[in-house]
């Protein structure tokens, strides 16, 4: 049962409330390896599945700081050992002239940073993920609420983790195929 | 936002931002059938073939340009920025609501911000967009713009980085970006969503490849959260700097009427005072054509409104400081600048401008009035042309007459630049055509978070 073609077992909840309710008791429950999934964000649901932190703010971070020390050092090797232009007897390093340059650098960088490292985080794009296979999951950017029980979870079998969530209320539930 | 369900349950004391009785299904389906579903038309196709023919007609008349080089426009010296830099600077003001309502709004926690946000951030696209052209062209040699960015190149020179002029280089290109990134991960679970719903093979297969394969995990909406938090706080002192950055090619020279510290704030105000009137324009017909007057309430138009109260009288103090400058500086050259704008040859513009700018738009304080669309329609227009009007008080009266009466002159546009000028307005709006007929012009996610159905039950 090394090589299984499953890939987990989903079930649809009607609110965001019972899929938080649901996600928590699952993760109680001892399963580890789970995911929810919303149409909108919901506060409470990363928190539910065991999902504290991201790095989002840390890559930001690092880009806005490249973005702004490198905007910086161009403009001091530009206009001081590169290209030195005299204007007026005024010195090379004309630091007040450097900040706008460097500001909007910080920002540019910042901001694609945070865009395509949340982007990387999430493994997105992905053109294939196995939850479509389950037709009923194309509500799930639209009104309904879902839970995954992986099949790599060490706690996952077949029946028992299908009676597990049968036990949480679901509208329904489906093996999904890998 | 909860904040804002109380406003629902006391609907009648203020009016909510989103109208009782929608579930997350009637709003999706509300807002996507107007792409997917939605028979495209007649009106539509009119009114998108009127501004793509206008949009020909700027291409006219920028090859016609190309050709013959800006001789055509009614530039000379002393008056050297003529339409081109009066259009940019105002298409630039009117591209800071969007930014404003999607980043500034959204760190305030004003949930009524999450149906107008989307072509907002449309609207400042496409309004940077028309602005860029500008400068481009009026560098003479377009073709050869591309020396504004510091590059190695075999001619081993760099740009000169204490200019204002590069400053802005930089300032508008990181706007776009930033803009362009906020607007597209604010659509990505509606291309999603858009994916999931469409019948159409190719629809899905667009939005399918557009949305990623975004499939609403909690732990990507975590990331998502803090990514879209983090762009706005990054957005946020941006869209303060793009005009403050715009004010310095003016402030930084020392013509008279040009050369305050004032500049900076009032030109942020003026430009969201624009921005503001753009937004109302469009929403005010666009809600009435595709019937969502429940998403775009009357509480909508009432903030819009008083935002545009409250930063006109920045702009009215801006207007203020200059005059008392003019003649409290006890500089003759400033103090001309003021006789000149008061009765010079211009001085019926200036006098439009305050008519439009100021006194106008004071009927703002009547209540009836901010939720009467087709009034704020008309006020809206109003301050539109006025902001226009402002952007050519400053860049043309300014230089027609400054230091040495030898040097003084006149500037006349020619058919050239207003056939560009009208141009950009078609190009602009066709663009928001295409934008309301492809994409979800409201976003989707975001609204659900507003209902009640949306919060979280403690167990």
């Amino acid at each position: 049962m090394k090589t299984t073609p499953i890939y987990g077992m989903m079930a649809e909840f009607d609110s965001a409330s019972d899929l938080v309710a649901a996600a928590r008791r699952t993760h109680e429950a001892g399963y580890k390896k789970i995911d929810a999934y919303s149409p909108f964000p919901v506060e409470e649901l990363a928190e539910a599945i065991g999902f504290h932190s991201n790095r989002v703010a840390l890559v930001t971070l690092i880009g806005a700081a490249i973005g702004g020390l490198s905007g910086y050092l161009m403009q001091y090797w530009i206009a001081t050992i590169s290209y030195p232009i005299n204007v007026g007897g005024r010195p090379y390093h004309s630091w007040p002239s450097f900040i706008v340059v460097t500001f909007e650098m910080t920002i540019l960088f910042g901001g694609i940073s945070a865009v395509f490292g949340m982007l990387a985080l999430n493994g997105l794009p992905m053109p294939y993920h196995p939850v479509f296979n389950v037709a009923r999951f194309a509500m799930a950017t639209k009104d309904r609420f879902f839970l995954i029980v992986f099949s790599t979870d060490p706690k996952y079998d077949t029946t028992g983790t299908r009676q597990f969530l049968e036990s949480l209320g679901p509208r329904s539930i489906a093996e999904v195929p890998s | 936002m909860a904040d804002h369900r109380e406003e629902v349950a006391v609907g009648n004391l203020r009016a909510p931002v989103i109208e009782p009785g929608y579930t997350f299904g009637s709003v999706t389906d509300k807002i996507s059938s107007i792409v997917l579903t939605r028979p495209t038309s007649n009106g539509w196709f009119v009114g998108f073939g009127i501004a793509f023919l206008v949009t020909m007609m700027l291409l006219f008349s920028l090859a016609y340009l190309f050709a013959k080089g800006v001789g055509i426009w009614g530039i000379n010296i002393p008056v050297g920025w003529g339409f081109a830099i009066v259009n940019f600077v105002w298409w630039i003001g009117i591209g800071h609501a969007g930014t404003l309502i999607s980043a500034i709004l959204l760190l305030l926690r004003q949930s009524w911000r999450n149906s107008i946000n989307r072509f907002a951030e449309a609207m400042t696209l496409f309004a940077v967009a028309c602005a860029g052209i500008f400068p481009l062209v009026h560098t003479g040699r377009p073709w050869l713009a591309y020396w504004l960015f510091p590059y190695p190149n075999t001619m081993s020179y760099w740009p000169q980085f204490r200019s204002p002029l590069l400053w802005d280089v930089f300032a508008v290109s990181t706007y776009f970006t930033i803009s362009l990134l906020f607007w597209f991960i604010g659509l990505i679970p509606d291309l999603a969503t858009l994916r999931d719903r469409s019948e159409n093979h190719w629809a899905k297969i667009i939005y399918g490849t557009l949305a990623m394969g975004w499939r609403g995990s909690a732990r990507h909406w975590h990331r998502y959260e803090s990514a879209y938090l983090l762009l706005a706080g990054l957005a946020t002192p941006l869209v303060l700097s793009v005009h403050t950055v715009v004010s310095f090619d003016f402030a930084i020279a020392i013509v008279p009427g040009w050369h305050t510290t004032i500049f900076p704030p009032y030109f942020v105000a003026g430009a969201i005072y624009s921005g503001f009137a753009m937004v109302l324009m469009l929403a005010i017909p666009i809600r009435k054509i595709y019937g969502l007057e429940d998403f775009i309430t009357d509480r909508h138009l009432q903030n819009s409104a008083k935002v545009m109260l409250s930063t006109g009288w920045i702009v009215a103090y801006g207007y203020g400081i200059e005059a008392f400058m003019g003649w409290y500086s006890g500089n003759r050259y400033d103090g001309f600048t003021l006789w000149n704008r008061l009765h010079g040859p211009y001085a019926f513009l200036y006098y439009l401008l305050l008519f439009c700018n100021i006194f106008a738009p004071q009927v703002l304080w009547i209540r009836k009035l901010r939720t009467s669309p087709i009034g704020l329609f008309c006020v809206s227009l109003v301050i539109l042309v006025g902001m226009w009007l402002e952007r050519f008080v400053i860049v043309v009266m300014s230089l027609h007459r400054d230091f040495l009466t030898s040097s003084w002159g006149m500037y006349y546009p020619t058919r050239w630049d207003w056939m560009t000028y009208v141009g950009t307005i078609g190009m602009f709006l066709a663009a928001m055509f295409l934008f309301v007929r492809i994409l979800p012009m409201i976003s989707i996610f975001e609204m659900r978070t507003l209902l009640p159905e949306a919060e979280v039950k403690p167990e």
